[in-house]
């Protein structure tokens, strides 16, 4: 009886582990930055291009950064969700408009609507790297004290803004008002 | 004739310019050769994060040739390989990394491979064990050993002892 049951619970095994594997998306990174200072970035606004916009204006208000482009495909997607999330005036969305040109992204912007309180230019790419970006579209949630909370990687469908974007910016804010 | 139009629509497709494309800066080799020797070194152990299974190497995602070029700004400001590493996995993580560290959470991929050829072995080596045992050693009886050595001699061309 033994020798048949061996290998059936170790099929089971196998089946569970592969099981596990497929919901996951492999292209989903968990980020090193969760629970760290978010890194520092001074950069031209896109619709003000002389005036500048640093992660320091921020400071003590929650705030989504969100990672976008005129050339990213998944941001169109993303795009008529952000406007619905930025009428709800739960929480600021700033934009880093990333490696894109600016009369393409204020194009984009003019035809789509702005969701963004404010964008901010990353023309090489360099605050990308030091925010671990790999695929925009990307959306960190970052608190009062300016540290990185989460981060979602891929559009910002209504799903995700109501289980996983909502929840912690209200933990967040409340946290913020106890103090 | 609507079959040459559609054509011509289709033709005409192939030379109309992507509108919004990524600004990708053009990546400039760096003069020194150690840098670009050093640069062809790391990057082979380095992954793109875009298409996961390329090294930083040989990707040409924007974003690839956007860390070379951070990193070869690195290497010429004096940084260590070390420390270009540590930069890196600091933003990305150890999944940048194309050759895994040794940690906790890595054992089982590092060590599990080996478990597994000595449970294999272990399993061999006991069955064979098993099949020998099978196997019933008979002592033959002194007729039987007669009738044996009688056979032998019968063999034609051979010398009988």
């Amino acid at each position: 009886m033994l020798r048949y049951l061996i290998p059936l619970a170790l099929f089971i095994v196998l089946a569970v582990f592969l099981a596990i594997g497929l919901t996951r998306d492999p292209h989903e990174l968990k980020s090193v930055l969760i629970n760290k200072p978010a890194p520092a970035f001074r950069l031209s606004q896109l619709k003000a291009p002389d005036k500048m916009i640093s992660n320091e204006d921020m400071r003590g208000k929650v705030w989504l950064l969100n990672v976008w482009a005129s050339w990213c495909v998944a941001c169109r997607d993303e795009h008529p969700w952000l406007l619905e999330y930025a009428k709800s005036a739960v929480v600021p969305i700033y934009g880093l408009n990333y490696k894109d040109r600016r009369e393409d992204a204020l194009a984009w912007l003019g035809e789509l609507g702005d969701p963004y309180t404010a964008s901010a230019v990353d023309l090489d790419g360099r605050v990308g790297i030091d925010y671990g970006v790999y695929g925009a579209p990307e959306t960190y949630i970052i608190d009062q004290s300016g540290m990185i909370r989460y981060k979602h990687v891929g559009p910002m469908m209504p799903d995700v803004w109501k289980e996983k974007i909502l929840p912690v910016v209200q933990e967040l804010n409340r946290q913020g008002a106890g103090k | 004739m609507n079959k040459l139009f559609g054509i011509l629509v289709l033709l005409s497709c192939l030379f109309v310019p992507f509108v919004n494309a990524q600004v990708q800066e053009e990546e400039v080799p760096s003069d020194d050769p150690v840098i670009e020797q050093r640069l062809a070194n790391l990057s082979k152990e380095l992954r793109c994060l875009q298409c996961q299974n390329q090294t930083l190497a040989d990707s040409p995602a924007g974003l690839a040739a956007d860390l070379r070029r951070e990193i070869r700004i690195q290497m010429k400001a004096g940084k260590s390989d070390q420390e270009i590493i540590a930069f890196l996995t600091q933003r990305y993580g150890d999944f940048i990394l194309y050759k895994p560290r040794v940690t906790f959470t890595t054992y089982l991929l590092w060590f599990g491979p080996f478990v597994l050829l000595l449970g294999g072995l272990y399993v061999l080596f006991r069955y064979i064990k098993q099949r020998r045992d099978l196997i019933p050693e008979k002592p033959l009886t002194a007729d039987e050993h007669r009738r044996a050595e009688e056979l032998l001699a019968s063999l034609p061309g051979k010398e009988t002892t």
